[in-house]
């Protein structure tokens, strides 16, 4: 009784926390460059998703498929391999990945791209790989013993089996990305960091939060939309 | 091919001529995440070990975590700028530390509640049945029991904040973000690779002492 | 030693665990808590220490109530083994046996006497398992150490809650046989939980039978053979695993370990019994009440002196162990 009244108090400190900061923001006209200039939020927006859309898509397409080959018991010995390299790449910070593709590629909108498809490869790898090595092994030996062949065993138990673990890396990916994105202007991608580096650089707090506001509720968003449809897409019977 | 070739030496170079600033800002930016990750752990640990006594706040408190690591990094920076400012220290360490402590809260306290949760309940019911006090209880058995896993979320913090330190250098945090920052904005290539190098060797290298911490930690009756 | 006082245990003012409970356990004995699951035995056992709280009634050790006692002083004063071993992992064996002396702040010297003593008595050396960690013990040797902490502040009182449940059936008849060699030589007063009436009979001095939170039977095991109180007693006695065991033993194997008792003529309702009768047989004459001496004979007729119902217990209880594979199959 007493823990949650406790935590109902926490979360009304919480609530009027996040409302006085809109208001003070507000009254501050912190959001003004949004308010001038909606066109131009829009197109940053837009250049926002597409990046981070794109990249996306590319990642899993990747990353799901070179997560299925290693977990493939003939291919078993290339995993340990696979896995450190792309753990490797992982441990080396986003914004030194951009910096470094800049260096090779150049300015513009493909640098970007690349590099966030680069970015995005490790937690769909990842999680896939774990997801499929959580299947029960009884599972895929009671799918041989009744005659499944290895891609019904592959698409009807092992996939389905690590859907959960699967989807939770791609929105991870996909939230993660939507951070990396921002970033991307610094190498000439556009979207919605312009405004929070051209905020910094120029000491402007209303092109500042006019960025960076929109990107955090963003990747709130997408978390919460990503969540929902692995609730809706995951067999009931795997969910824990 | 000759062209890479002079780029690497000119990198290499670029190494040589600055080793003064490298060490600078590499002790910066092992300043600024470490403190950040002490005090992260000052606070998440206790209050992991605390959430495990209170469930309905337990929810809570890691939802917000989990909300707080959603944030994008530069997007957080970004609010702490003008939250700052009120007081004055809008750019500069303070905004980046807050916000990198903040990034530190949920592995630690995800891992810690959880690695407390799950300690055998056995165990517990037999360190309660030979006559532990709570605090017997919880330091001579359940903190040693799940240390590994305690610091494992404090590893997972550290080579977090390693890259996330990084972006802070745009706030005027400083650290090795700093190479990229000036490196981007001068168009020079030298110091963006040397810098994005560095950063590299030293979220490794972070990783691997941390690991070597966590087998230290490790009570030797573990598997 | 121990005394339950009309003990209840409701949960949620709806479910009683435990319902109206009153028995007696004498010093230096061993009482057996006996019972499916669900039966409320673990939680009357779990309230002596205070693990469980009691809604109502009382129970006493040695006449002082234990509602008036320190729980955590209550609790280093009763050995407590449960059947997971409940080791510490992160503890070496002699940090895990000496960890209640460690807490009621004995000395260095006093404390390594205590575990060369204790690891001496079951049979391990203390030196070669002093630095070892418990997952590199097997099964039969965790459980023994647990035994060993239990016994390490040299408690009157001990608590033991399955201890060999998780043991496979050879490993557990002789970490049990070792168990009751070393209680001839600690003496303590023990409730045991148990859900193997096998186990109950091989253990326990008296068995308390429960079902449903409320106590069935309160007797020592023999009585309870003969002289089921209701029908859930003799059903729960009579499972199969004990007629089981009962049917594949035969005299033969009985007389080629124990001695039997001298015959006497003078006793008129006598029968006799052929030697490769099963046990079962034999058993079921002993609890006829029409007969009151059972003579084995041999093949040829030869008398081989009379048997009872303690002779049979003896057997199995110690006997049992080796042939337990046989039948559990």
């Amino acid at each position: 009784m007493k823990q949650e009244l406790m935590t109902k108090i926490i979360k009304v400190v919480l609530t009027i926390a996040i409302v006085w900061f809109f208001y003070w923001a507000l009254t501050n006209n912190y959001f003004a460059k949004l308010f001038e200039s909606p066109n131009e939020f829009f197109v940053l927006l837009q250049q926002h998703m597409t990046l981070v859309g794109i990249s996306s898509l590319l990642a899993v397409a990747v990353a799901l498929p070179l997560a299925i080959f290693v977990t493939r018991p003939k291919f078993k010995r290339t995993e340990w391999f696979i896995s450190n390299i792309v753990n490797f790449g992982y441990t080396i910070p986003n914004m030194a990945i951009l910096a470094l593709m800049m260096g090779i590629l150049g300015i513009g909108f493909k640098t970007a791209l690349f590099a966030l498809f680069l970015y995005s490869i490790l937690p769909v790898f990842r999680n896939t790989v774990a997801g499929i090595h959580s299947v029960n092994s009884n599972l895929i030996d009671a799918a041989k013993g009744m005659g499944f062949k290895p891609h019904q065993i592959l698409l009807r138990v092992e996939l389905p089996n690590a859907a959960y673990s699967i989807l939770a890396g791609i929105r991870t990916a996909v939230v993660i990305n939507i951070g990396a994105t921002a970033l991307a202007s610094l190498v000439g991608g556009g979207g919605l960091g312009n405004w929070i580096f051209t905020g910094i650089k120029m000491f402007d707090n209303g092109i500042l939060l006019s960025g960076a506001i929109p990107i955090i509720l963003l990747a709130l968003l997408t978390d919460l939309i990503l969540r929902g449809i692995e609730i809706l897409v995951v067999s009931k019977g795997t969910r824990v | 091919m000759n062209k890479n070739s002079n780029l690497s030496r000119e990198v290499i170079g670029y190494f040589q001529d600055n080793v003064q600033l490298l060490i600078e800002l590499t002790v910066e930016h092992v300043q600024l995440v470490g403190l950040a990750v002490i005090v992260a752990i000052i606070i998440g640990v206790p209050l992991g070990i605390y959430l495990t006594t209170n469930e309905s706040l337990a929810g809570t408190v890691l939802n917000l975590a989990g909300v707080i690591m959603t944030i994008p990094s530069i997007a957080l920076f970004g609010i702490m700028v003008p939250i700052f400012s009120v007081i004055n220290q809008g750019i500069g360490f303070l905004p980046a530390f807050v916000a990198l402590i903040l990034y530190s809260q949920l592995p630690i306290i995800r891992n810690t509640y959880t690695a407390i949760k799950n300690v055998d309940p056995q165990i517990r019911d037999a360190a309660e049945g030979i006559g532990m006090k709570t605090s017997q209880r919880l330091f001579r058995v359940e903190i040693p029991n799940t240390l590994p896993v305690i610091m494992a979320g404090v590893r997972t913090a550290v080579v977090l904040n390693i890259g996330i330190g990084v972006i802070a250098a745009f706030i005027g945090a400083g650290g090795l973000g700093e190479l990229i920052t000036q490196g981007i904005s001068r168009g020079n290539q030298e110091m963006i690779i040397a810098g994005s190098i560095a950063i590299s060797i030293l979220g490794i290298s972070a990783d691997i002492i941390l690991r070597f911490i966590q087998t230290l930690l490790t009570p030797k009756g573990f598997t | 030693m121990i005394t339950y006082e009309n003990v209840s245990k409701v949960y949620n003012g709806e479910v009683k665990a435990v319902d109206d409970v009153s028995f007696h356990v004498e010093a230096g004995e061993t009482v057996v808590l006996l019972g499916p699951s669900g039966c409320g035995k673990t939680t009357l056992l779990r309230m002596v220490n205070g693990l469980e709280s009691i809604t109502n009634g009382d129970i006493q050790i040695d006449g002082k109530s234990t509602s008036a006692l320190n729980k955590i002083d209550l609790r280093r004063n009763i050995g407590y083994v449960i059947q997971s071993n409940g080791l510490f992992p992160n503890m070496n064996i002699e940090q895990n046996v000496t960890v209640v002396p460690d807490l009621l702040g004995w000395d260095r010297k006093k404390k390594g006497d205590r575990y060369n003593y204790l690891m001496d008595l079951v049979g391990l050396n203390p030196d070669q398992f002093r630095k070892r960690y418990p997952h590199e013990l097997s099964g039969g040797q965790q459980q023994r150490i647990g035994v060993v902490r239990a016994l390490a502040a040299d408690p009157p009182v001990m608590l033991m809650d399955e201890p060999f449940g998780a043991l496979d059936p050879i490993i557990r008849e002789r970490v049990q046989d070792e168990f009751l060699h070393i209680q001839q030589e600690v003496h303590k007063t023990i409730l045991f939980v148990s859900h193997d009436i096998d186990e109950a009979i091989k253990m326990g001095d008296k068995i308390a039978l429960m079902k449903d939170g409320k106590l069935m039977q309160y007797d020592p095991p023999a009585d309870m053979l003969s002289q089921p109180k209701n029908d859930f007693v003799s059903q729960f006695v009579g499972q199969d695993r004990t007629l089981k065991r009962l049917n594949i033993h035969t005299l033969a194997d009985l007389v080629q370990v124990m001695d039997l008792n001298e015959s006497d003529a003078t006793i008129e309702e006598t029968k006799e019994l052929l030697v490769t009768s099963s046990l079962r047989d034999t058993l079921s004459l002993i609890l006829d009440q029409q007969v009151r001496q059972i003579i084995v004979v041999d093949n040829k007729g030869n008398n081989l002196g009379a048997i009872d119902f303690s002779i049979v217990k003896d057997y199995l209880s110690t006997r049992g162990g080796t042939e337990s594979l046989s039948f559990s199959s």
